[in-house]
Formats: C-alpha cells, structure tokens, sequence
C-alpha cells in the first residue's frame, strides 16, 4: 500500500488505474460545459435587458406548474444519484442500482413532461420560426428562441445522461463497478449534477420571469 | 487496492437528504416570492436563492466540500471566468 494514491495498480488484475486523474479530467469537462452555458446566460440577460417587458409578457405563457414539477423531479433524481454512489461504496450493490435506475427513470419523467411542454407550446403556433411567432414582437421572438434553444440543449444532456446511466447500471449489474472501483459512476454523478445545477438556473429565468 | 486511502470521506444519507430537503424548501421559497407580484422580492430570490442552490448542489452533491484544495481552486478559476465573463458584457452593454 506504498504506491501513490493517485497511480494504483490493482493487484487481483494488474490493471492500472489513475482515479484521481479520472475526476480531474471530468471536472474539466464540467467547466467548459459551465462555460457553454454561462455564453447563453449572458446572451438570455443581455436580450432581457433590452426588452424587458416582451421578456416578462412571454414568461407569462410558460407553465409554472410544469416547470415546478420538473425542478423538483430533477432535484430527486440528484438525490437518488449520489445515494446510488453512497450505496456502492459502502457495498451495497442492490441498493445502489435501484437507486441508479430510479435516477434514470426521473430523467425520463422530466423529459416525458418536456415533451408534453413543447408539444402544448408547437400547438399553439409557438416555435422557431413558425408564422404566429414571426409576427410577434422582436422580444418574444428571442424569448423563444432562448427558450427552446436553453431548454433543448439541457434536454439533450438530460437524455445524455439517461443513456450513460444505463451503461453504468449494466457495469454495476457485472461487478465493473465496485466498492473499490467506481469513479465511472461518481463521474456519471458529476454530469448529473451540472445537469441539475443548470436547470436551477433555467427555472427563474424563464418560468418565473414573469 | 483500498479506494478508502484516496477519497476517506464517506457521507452517509442523511446529509444527502437533509440538503435534498433544503433544496427542495428553498424551491418553494424561490416560487413563493415569484408569485407575489412584487418584481423586487422575485430579483432579491433569483440573485441570492438560485445561486444558494447551486451551491449545495457543488458542494454537497459534487462533493466539492470534501475535496482537494487544488480542484476547489480550479471550480474557483472557471466561476471567476465566468464572472469575469458576464460583468464585461454587461458593463459594455450598460456604458455604451
């Protein structure tokens, strides 16, 4: 047990593993999507400050209560996600693939009701480029337009995340993931949570704006 | 290979909860101000609640709290980029 923490080889596989190097190269990840995103919340403040008032009318049409509803699935699911890391480590793999799986199942509930949303919004003659919009007033306009653009980018990375999860539940179901292995899922974990911490952000910015 | 010597700190659930539990209070109390039409309350929620979520979800969730004190310096470096980022803009945007 003299080798450096962050280098270790593991003795049963001979396989080398850098753990340290693994979190480090995720949270790097995690920056340049901190920064994507801040690009767009720097362009949705720049615009609201030129148009404030098209900016509050157009929240006024988003669903507050659908919105609501999707902060705290989200919420639960972050919940679930670091429960699942907890559970692993302390070697309880059943627990931690239920909570792993009741993660992914909350992703497909916000999706689920981001589909019903932009569905009820497609309807009403609401997005990009469509004929109703075009005819509103120039705020409107790029209040949609952030808004489908924000919310479709972190839907993708919600559905991003989903897709890894179930990589991770099947890697866990095989013993890949261990109490002594698991910096794939706590990375997972890291992804999850920016994902979280972005929609914290989405949610007054466009559902409560008004 | 002991993963222990590396990362010690295990945190049970009930720290997990409780700042579960915190977060979804604050939700509440963000939604709460919104909703009484005064346009001051619903800014004080956005510029301090908001960023008080994130930032149990960093520490807690992320478990940035227990970790280095170089990758707490680099999360540091990238909000600071940020930062730097938005007061440019806006500042241009505001004395133009």
């Amino acid at each position: 047990m003299s080798m450096p923490a962050e280098t270790q080889v593991a003795e049963h596989t001979g396989e080398h593993r850098d753990y340290v190097g693994a979190k480090l190269g995720m949270w790097i990840f995690v920056f340049t999507e901190l920064i994507l995103f801040g690009g767009l919340f720097v362009a949705y403040g720049m615009y609201r400050s030129m148009h404030a008032h098209e900016f509050h009318k157009a929240s006024g049409e988003l669903n507050i209560t659908l919105g609501v509803i999707n902060t705290l699935v989200l919420l639960t699911s972050s919940l679930t996600m670091v429960l699942s890391i907890v559970a692993i480590r302390l070697q309880r793999k059943r627990q931690s693939m239920i909570f792993l799986a009741s993660t992914m199942l909350l992703g497909a509930v916000f999706l689920v009701n981001k589909v019903f949303e932009w569905t009820a919004k497609i309807h009403h003659g609401i997005y990009p480029g469509s004929e109703h919009l075009m005819a509103r007033p120039p705020g409107e306009r790029l209040f949609f337009g952030l808004y489908f653009g924000m919310t479709g980018l972190h839907g993708l990375h919600v559905t991003v995340g989903v897709v890894v999860m179930s990589v991770m539940l099947a890697l866990v179901a095989r013993d890949k993931i261990r109490h002594d292995d698991y910096i794939k899922l706590e990375n997972t974990g890291l992804y999850w949570h920016l994902v979280d911490i972005i929609w914290i952000f989405l949610l007054p910015l466009f559902y409560l704006a008004a | 290979m002991q993963q222990k010597a590396e990362s010690p700190h295990i945190v049970g659930y009930a720290t997990f909860i409780k700042v579960w539990i915190a977060l979804v209070v604050l939700t509440g109390v963000l939604v709460g101000l919104s909703v009484t039409h005064r346009p001051n309350l619903a800014v004080l929620g956005l510029l301090f609640i908001t960023p008080t979520k994130a930032s149990l979800v960093l520490f807690y969730f992320m478990h940035l709290k227990y970790e280095s004190a170089a990758l707490k310096f680099m999360a540091s470096a990238a909000i600071a980029a940020l930062i730097i980022f938005i007061t440019l803009t806006f500042s241009d945007y505001l004395f133009r």
